[in-house]
C-alpha cells in the first residue's frame, strides 16, 4: 500500500446486504476505504482467509488501529464507536 | 431477510407499464453462439419477459436465473436477460445454470440507461450496470408489467411476475 491509500480495506461481495450495510456506515462516517471484491463461493475467497483468518464477508482491515474484523454488526459497532462523533481524527490521532 | 434496513436505491424515472419498450440491438447469446438481435425481433414472435440483472458471477445473477429456470417460464413466452457481462461470460452462465434462456450482452450499459435502471457501483470505478428489473413486453412492445429494484440487493417478485405472465399469455 502507498501512503495515499485509505487505511481501511473492506473485503466485500457484490450486492451482499451485510456488506452494503458496512459501506453505508463508512459513508455516513465520511471514512475513506478501499473495496476488494471477492467471489460468492467461499472456496474462492482464500485472500480473506489469509488476511482475516476466516472466509465470511464483510471483513475490514483498519491499518490505523490495527483491527481486523468480520461480521457486519460487529464492524458497524466498531466503526461507530471508533470514528463516530469524531472520536478518532482522520489523521489517525485521537481528538 | 435481514435484521437491519437494506440499503435503498435512489428513485428512478424508469420505463413503466403502458410505455412503449425502447427497442435495442445487442449481441444475443445462446448456449452455442451469439449474434446481433433486437428486442423487436423477439417480440415479433410473441410477448417477451425482459430481465435486467447484475453482472454474471454475482450472487443475484445466480439466484435470479436459478429461480426463473426452475419455474420453466420459457414454456409460456420468451424470457431473455440483459447484463453488462461479455458474451463469453454469458455462455458460461448459461452452461453453469443449465438454462434455456438467451442473454443480451450490453457492456456499455446503454440498454439499462434507456430503460432508466442504470446503477453505478460503489467500489468499482467507472462500472455501471443494471439494477434488477423485469419488464413484460407484448407483441406491440407495450410494457404490460414493470418491476424495478428499490433496494440493493433486491429480487424480482417471482410469484407476481409469473401471475402477470400467465394472465398475459392465457
Amino acid at each position: 500500500m502507498s501512503d495515499s491509500d485509505p487505511p481501511i480495506t473492506l473485503y466485500r461481495l457484490q450486492a451482499c446486504p451485510y456488506c452494503e450495510r458496512v459501506v453505508r456506515t463508512l459513508q455516513d462516517l465520511n471514512l475513506d476505504y478501499t473495496s476488494r471484491f471477492v467471489e460468492p463461493m467461499h472456496s474462492e475467497r482464500d485472500v480473506v482467509k489469509r488476511v482475516v483468518g476466516s472466509r465470511p464477508v464483510p471483513a475490514i482491515v483498519d491499518e490505523r488501529t490495527g483491527v481486523t474484523m468480520s461480521e457486519s454488526a460487529n464492524v458497524v459497532e466498531y466503526l461507530e464507536s471508533t470514528y463516530g462523533d469524531g472520536l478518532v481524527g482522520v489523521d489517525g490521532g485521537a481528538n | 431477510m435481514v435484521d437491519f434496513d437494506v440499503v435503498a436505491l435512489p428513485e428512478t424515472d424508469h420505463v413503466a407499464e403502458g410505455d412503449r419498450a425502447p427497442d435495442f440491438t445487442r449481441p444475443l447469446v445462446n448456449d452455442e453462439f451469439w449474434a446481433d438481435a433486437s428486442l423487436s425481433d423477439l417480440t415479433a414472435d410473441g410477448p417477451v419477459c425482459l430481465v435486467f440483472y447484475p453482472m454474471d458471477g454475482s450472487f443475484p445473477a445466480t439466484y435470479i436465473w436459478n429461480e426463473l429456470r426452475d419455474r420453466a417460464l420459457d414454456d409460456l413466452l420468451t424470457v431473455v436477460g440483459v447484463s453488462i457481462s461479455t458474451p463469453y461470460a454469458h455462455k458460461r452462465l448459461i452452461e453453469e445454470r443449465d438454462m434455456d434462456f438467451d442473454l443480451f450482452a450490453d457492456p456499455a450499459n446503454d440498454v439499462a440507461e434507456a430503460y432508466g435502471v442504470a446503477h453505478d457501483l460503489d467500489g468499482m470505478a467507472g462500472v455501471s450496470e443494471a439494477r434488477p428489473a423485469t419488464f413484460l413486453v407484448d407483441e406491440d412492445r407495450t410494457v404490460q408489467y414493470a418491476w424495478v429494484a428499490e433496494e440493493w440487493p433486491d429480487f424480482p417478485p417471482y410469484d407476481a411476475l409469473e401471475a402477470e405472465i400467465r394472465a398475459l399469455v392465457d
